[in-house]
């Protein structure tokens, strides 16, 4: 078979072994042209390298990185998929990043990258010209921030604005499960705790860096579409919300609709919504909006904090923080904190440490709860945890990392490990172990969650079907799960291309087909809503490859208790759609 | 030198009136968002994608939350590449800047240590230097007004 796709590099895998500090390239064509890339590709390669039973934490487990066949060609093909197994879920872990690691990584030559392995001493990878370089990260290693390791390596590494920089903080070395890899300062590869993995590796940074040509068989059918698709992201109204105010513009519509998570879900109002608004923070904090390489969205909203130095006269410091709604949500609203700067430096101190802010808000929000009712104590939490006193949340992220007492270890591994051991299961907001993302839309929200492949909101976008039914007769429990499986199975191609999926709007099946068309690649609608199902029952049979059990599937108990846009949810519906769901997924792997 | 912004946007073959020319302007790079859609852009003028070759270059001043220095040509009167050029494939274009006549160009790189900017880029394939003619392509591709055409009197 000839290869369609013009740019041989993309199907380029390299091959990285921490513990022999060797490197080789394998071309996997076979990979890409059948899975597109990204998710399909990484599914595929982690089946391929993992033995599904190792700890996430030993050097047999496997990280991959791979982008698709649209990255670097099109607007908005701006994410990179990773892909390894979670320390904090104990199953598949997948989680997305933009930044500039996308482009960066088919301008080095690749499509996908596979590091195995771990090393003895901290080291940093320098991707670039064909090579890989192994060095020294012992000095970086224990330094406090993450953003401090950004700008050092800015300066001793090569191709400033083509590259990507990498790394994790303290919370990625010293294991927290829910450690996240920050990218380019202000994105990250957040969930399920890649940074814990990178840590357990020894595994400081990895820079990637590089400037090629790609070339495409239709050139002038390259440009048409391009122009096309880059009008509709750029003129779309859809888009234009991510452009104004950003992901924060959701907090107000949430908040009046009564979906907007609020101290560990006892409510999903939050009176002091309006301070946390992306309209506030766009007035009184925003300082500039950034994009992604190859995002003219540009939906990185970065805001300001000035503040004066307590003993020194005339002596600012003036820092800059991104904001998104999950982290307003997280740390914000399920903490109770309406003061905006604080929740700002709250955010900060997160990334600081190299956190998932989601799953340290659900941890931060169950300890308060779980304080309040006397489960645990000062002895377990060294300070007293109080809604909206984000000073004292500052000072438990530290806690997190540093893990002085038996809580705060227990606390490093999970929401759920830490009920199981301190009580209050019923009221820990996690899905398959991973810590809850922001929406109380309905029953599509929670189950989406569950049963969705990395737990995340933006599997299947549950959420969004719930508002779709506001006010409206709710749909039977089996028609809610076809609907999650089918966008979830189309989202499968969106994240193997690997387009952002804020531009989905943009991406409908006949332009993808369009897209692909001028690359040599000729796929109708059908064919590719029949490789996103494939790629969804790929991803699901690596799930229970790895230990996934769908009759252990449990929601929390506090989910029933807070009324949703769509009234309460009972678990009966619940009960009702998992058995609905379990059934389909046998059909689906006969 | 007598320059009129005209901040046209894109230069359709009627307001190219014979005896004026245009260069390309970086309006206020403080509006840049670091999308890379101008390098974008110029590359697909080759035609190709990527960023093999492109004449534009935006890279963040130091960390991308102090925002983004945009590099391109600036079309010299006199320009510095010109007069380091050993093989004269380089030639001083009417209305500033330069031709790059490739079949002379031998890749020595004076030029790229010549400009002062560091505007001349480098395309690693050829082993020359990627020019930017002023075109005004990339302009098309920028969504928040960084870049524009203007006319060189």
């Amino acid at each position: 078979m000839v290869d369609p796709i013009k740019d041989e590099l993309i199907y380029r895998v390299l091959y990285i072994d921490l513990s022999r500090k060797t490197f080789w390239v394998r071309s996997r064509p076979d990979l890409f042209n059948k899975f597109l890339g990204g998710t399909g590709v990484a599914t595929q390669l982690l089946k391929e390298e993992l033995r599904p039973d190792v700890d996430p934490l030993s050097p047999d487990n496997v990280v991959v990185l791979a982008i698709g066949l649209l990255t670097g060609l099109y607007p908005t093909a701006s994410k990179v998929v990773a892909m390894f197994k979670s320390p904090l879920t104990g199953n598949l872990g997948e989680s997305h990043a933009g930044g500039r690691a996308a482009i960066a990584i088919r301008m080095a030559g690749y499509g996908a990258i596979v590091i195995k392995g771990a090393s003895e001493i901290p080291v940093y990878l320098s991707i670039h010209e064909g090579k890989v370089e192994f060095k020294d990260a012992s000095a970086l290693w224990g330094v406090r921030s993450s953003l401090t390791i950004g700008k050092v390596l800015r300066e001793r590494e090569p191709w400033p604005g083509l590259r990507t920089i990498m790394r994790i903080g303290r919370a990625g070395e010293r294991l927290v499960r829910y450690a996240s890899v920050v990218l380019e300062t202000y994105r990250h590869f957040g969930r399920l705790g890649l940074g814990a993995v990178w840590g357990s590796k020894k595994l400081k940074a990895v820079v990637i860096g590089g400037k090629r040509s790609v070339p495409v068989a239709d050139v002038s059918e390259y440009r048409k579409v391009y122009k096309e698709i880059f009008d509709e992201i750029t003129k779309s109204p859809v888009m234009q919300k991510y452009h104004d105010l950003g992901t924060p513009h959701n907090v107000m519509p949430l908040n009046v609709m009564g979906a907007l998570p609020t101290r560990n879900l006892t409510s999903g109002k939050f009176e002091d919504a309006e301070k946390l608004s992306g309209e506030s923070f766009a007035e009184y904090s925003l300082a500039r909006r950034v994009a992604c390489a190859h995002c003219p969205v540009a939906c990185i909203h970065i805001a300001v904090i000035r503040e004066r130095y307590p003993h020194e006269k005339y002596f600012y410091t003036t820092r800059y923080i991104g904001y998104d709604y999950e982290p307003i949500y997280a740390l914000g609203t399920m903490l109770g904190v309406s003061d905006r700067d604080g929740l700002l430096r709250l955010i900060e101190e997160v990334d600081v440490a190299g956190l998932d802010a989601m799953s340290t808000g659900v941890a931060l929000a169950w300890t308060t709860e779980a304080f309040k009712r006397g489960l645990i104590t000062e002895k377990e939490t060294l300070v007293k945890p109080e809604w909206g006193d984000w000073k004292t949340y500052i000072e438990m992220v530290r806690y997190i990392v540093k893990q002085p007492n038996e809580f705060y270890a227990t606390l490093a591994l999970g929401t759920e490990e830490a009920a199981r051991k301190y009580g209050g299961l019923e009221f820990a907001l996690t899905y398959g172990k991973n810590e809850m993302p922001g929406y109380h839309t309905g029953p599509g929200a929670h189950l989406g969650y569950l049963v969705g492949l990395r737990h995340s909101h933006l599997d299947n976008a549950g959420y969004s079907i719930d508002q779709k039914y506001i006010g409206k007769q709710y749909p039977p429990p089996e028609k809610l799960v076809d609907e999650i499986i089918e966008e979830e199975a189309w989202r499968q191609v969106l994240t193997s291309l690997v387009l952002c999926l804020f531009a989905r709007g943009a991406y409908k099946p006949a332009t993808v087909v369009k897209a692909l068309t001028p690359l040599g690649l000729k796929l109708s609608e059908e064919d590719l809503r029949r490789v996103g199902f494939e790629i969804y029952k790929e991803k699901l049979k690596l799930k229970l490859a790895l230990g996934y059990k769908l009759d252990e599937l449990k929601l929390p108990k506090r989910i029933f208790e807070i009324p949703t846009p769509n009234g309460l949810i009972t678990e009966e519906y619940m009960i009702k759609a998992l058995e609905y769901y379990r059934n389909k997924v046998s059909e689906m792997l006969k | 030198m007598n320059i009129k912004i005209t901040r046209l946007g894109r230069v359709s073959s009627s307001t190219k009136q014979v005896g004026k020319y245009v260069r390309l302007v970086v309006t206020d790079p403080d509006l840049c968002v670091g999308c890379m859609s101008c390098m974008f852009a110029c590359a697909r003028r080759f035609p190709e994608g990527g960023l093999g070759r492109t004449a534009i270059y935006v890279r963040s001043v130091g960390g991308v939350e102090r925002g983004f220095t945009v590099v391109v040509c600036r079309a010299c009167k006199d320009p510095p590449c010109a007069k380091v050029c050993p093989t004269k494939a380089l030639i001083p274009r009417s209305g500033g800047g330069v031709i790059l006549n490739p079949n002379l160009c031998i890749g020595c790189g004076n030029c790229r240590e010549a400009c002062p900017f560091n505007a001349v880029q480098w395309d690693v394939y050829a082993n020359k230097p990627v020019i930017c003619v002023h075109c005004g392509y990339c302009v098309d591709f920028c969504p928040y007004g960084v870049l524009a055409l203007e006319e060189v009197a």
